[in-house]
């Protein structure tokens, strides 16, 4: 039990080293993308979950994303004061609505952002048991296309819809308030308060995936990845664990969508776009598959250089080129779980390797 | 796309037709570098990891495209004609271009079809994609197969490119969506099988292009993936394909 814990301990303190490396060099602007990191982190390991554990490729994620992005972004600034009606006024009164003012003082009537990003993590459950009923059938690269397909639908239909904000996407979203006042924001006055809280909830999120790898149900999910039908000859239901991953990873990744469209205060349609799909897919390629602390800390490097903008306009082609060299040298991911001892094995058997030529 | 943008470049220096076949031999040229130097040396790859290693090339080749030619729209001329030049066919007035594209298009699969079926390189690539241990067992060398239909795929790739640029245009990023169509197509018509893709290749122009008399233009990319995923979830071996064959291959 202290042994699972240990990693996250260790994970949270690192967090905390870098909060205080920043304060102390006078470098928190740095704070700004690393919360933004913590949320894309949280796809990550979402994704780590079906990829490695489910053993089931996504190349669709970005849609889900953008799924929850999107939805809690028009909720909440959809000016419902100009669509008056039935509806209108009972939603109001049951307290989901709120007022506040624009940035030219005029006044509007949206949905709160809590139940706004119900309603995203809901939209997104529910796509995600209709697409992955029948796409979790499909094997191979019939897999990886139809859910390649399904992020290009996503990112179509964001971009060619009007009132999502066509190529501009939706911007203004307003900050999502927690208890005891503090507030999901990119001012810069709650930079600190905002990158604990995205890093929290990382952490939160690994504890709960640990807690189900180690379960009944991540071992259903090791042996589906061993081998599927003798999976399925023992009893385990192998079509609803890898749905019921498949959905959990949508949620992850919609949350974080949430989470990141009221950090800050806006969407784009390049967040749906394929390249986002295949970057989640690359970074957990170079953290190992099937391990959800590589994944994190691959994603906490690699999506805070790009974000930075380190890789500069070959930003693409970097994730690009990681992804093939990964695919090509070591198409089990790099920071494997025993990866210690595969080189001891490699170095004690390269000797006798020679003596053998 | 590659094929489209570099007879562009060409077609600066050298005929027309000329650029179109340089466009061609280099493309074909491009796929075989690629398959030899990434796919051919993998010890029996799992289709997934082919699958994520040519997303990861065609990125690549993407990001490449536009560092050499940058984010402009290019166009080949019209092979004959102009784009307002129109040729009046029983009645029908249509642009001329479309009949090279339809005719070349026409020459392709027929060639395709004989290659396949008259001579011995395309039985033994047929063969290798039936069972390749067999086919090896019976003397063809099935890494070479996988080299040729690389290169084969990449020219008529690049040829499609070079006859449909003057119409629809080429920049840097047009490649991925027709990829994902010519998967479509290539499904919907079951695979290994050029006639069929032809006739399912009409069929999702047209309801593409009716689509849009219902739904906003915007959407039309996202109906021919819908199809795509409508099909695999219902008929997986396309809808000319005979569920026999398809089961056969693995899903």
């Amino acid at each position: 039990m202290a042994r699972r814990y240990l990693p996250v301990a260790a994970f949270a303190g690192l967090i905390v080293a870098i909060q205080l490396a920043t304060f102390f060099t006078g470098t928190a602007y740095h704070l700004t993308q690393l919360t933004m990191t913590a949320y894309y982190s949280l796809v990550t390991v979402g994704l780590c979950m079906l990829i490695g554990y489910a053993g089931q490729i996504s190349l669709g994620h970005a849609g889900f994303f953008a799924i929850g992005g999107y939805v809690t972004a028009f909720l909440t600034t959809c000016n419902l004061k100009l669509h008056p009606g039935v509806l209108v006024s009972v939603l109001e009164k049951s307290g989901l609505l709120v007022a506040r003012s624009d940035a030219y003082g005029g006044s509007l009537l949206t949905v709160h952002p809590w139940p706004a990003c119900g309603v995203a993590i809901l939209l997104a459950v529910v796509i995600a048991y209709l697409v992955g009923g029948p796409v979790l059938k499909l094997k191979g690269h019939y897999l990886a296309m139809a859910t390649l397909g399904f992020g290009i639908i996503v990112y179509r239909m964001v971009l060619g819809t009007e009132f999502l904000g066509s190529a501009d996407g939706i911007s203004d979203v307003p900050g999502f308030p927690l208890l005891s006042g503090m507030l999901i924001t990119g001012n810069s006055s709650a930079r600190v308060s905002n990158y604990y809280l995205a890093w929290g909830l990382v952490i939160l999120g690994m504890v709960l995936l640990l807690n189900l790898i180690h379960s009944r149900v991540g071992r259903a999910l090791a042996a589906v990845h061993g081998a599927e039908d003798a999976a399925g000859a023992m009893g385990i239901p192998t079509a609803r664990y890898k749905l019921n991953t498949f959905v959990l990873s949508a949620v992850f990744a919609a949350l974080a969508g949430v989470l990141l469209t009221h950090y800050n205060g806006g969407i784009g349609p390049s967040e749906a776009g394929v390249m986002k799909s295949v970057r989640y897919v690359a970074i957990v390629a170079i953290g190992g598959m099937a391990n959800l602390w590589g994944a994190l800390s691959m994603s906490l490097v690699l999506n805070y250089l790009s974000l930075r903008g380190y890789f500069g306009t070959y930003d693409d082609a970097v994730f690009g080129v990681i992804l093939i060299l990964i695919m090509l040298f070591a198409p089990d991911g790099l920071l494997r779980r025993h990866i210690l001892s595969d080189l001891k094995r490699a170095v004690s058997r390269n000797p006798a390797e020679e003596e053998a030529s | 796309m590659l094929g489209g943008m570099t007879a562009v470049t060409l077609s600066r220096f050298v005929p027309l037709p000329l650029a179109i076949l340089a466009a061609v031999v280099i493309t074909t040229i491009v796929g075989a570098i690629i398959e030899i130097v990434f796919i051919r040396w993998l010890h029996k790859p799992s289709v997934l990891r082919m699958v994520i290693i040519t997303i990861g090339l065609s990125i690549l080749i993407r990001e490449t495209a536009l560092h050499i030619w940058g984010e402009s729209v290019r166009a080949l001329p019209y092979f004959t004609g102009t784009s307002v030049s129109s040729i009046n066919l029983a009645g029908v007035y249509i642009s001329s271009q479309i009949l090279w594209v339809v005719g070349i298009g026409a020459l392709v699969v027929a060639a395709l079809g004989a290659f396949f079926n008259l001579t011995m390189l395309g039985r033994q690539m047929r063969a290798c994609s039936a069972n390749r241990d067999a086919a090896r067992l019976c003397g063809i060398d099935a890494g070479n197969m996988v080299t040729l239909s690389f290169m084969v795929s990449a020219a008529i790739g690049a040829l499609g490119g070079c006859i449909i640029c003057p119409i629809t245009y080429v920049q840097y990023d047009s490649g991925t969506p027709l990829a994902i169509k010519g998967f479509t197509v290539a499904i919907l018509g079951g695979l290994g099988n050029s006639t069929a893709a032809v006739g399912a290749g009409m069929i999702l122009g047209i309801l593409e292009s009716f689509s849009i008399w219902v739904l906003p233009t915007a959407y039309k990319e996202a109906i021919s993936i819908a199809i795509l995923l409508i099909i695999l979830f219902v008929k997986p071996s396309g809808i000319f394909g005979s569920a026999e064959a398809a089961r056969l291959k693995e899903f």
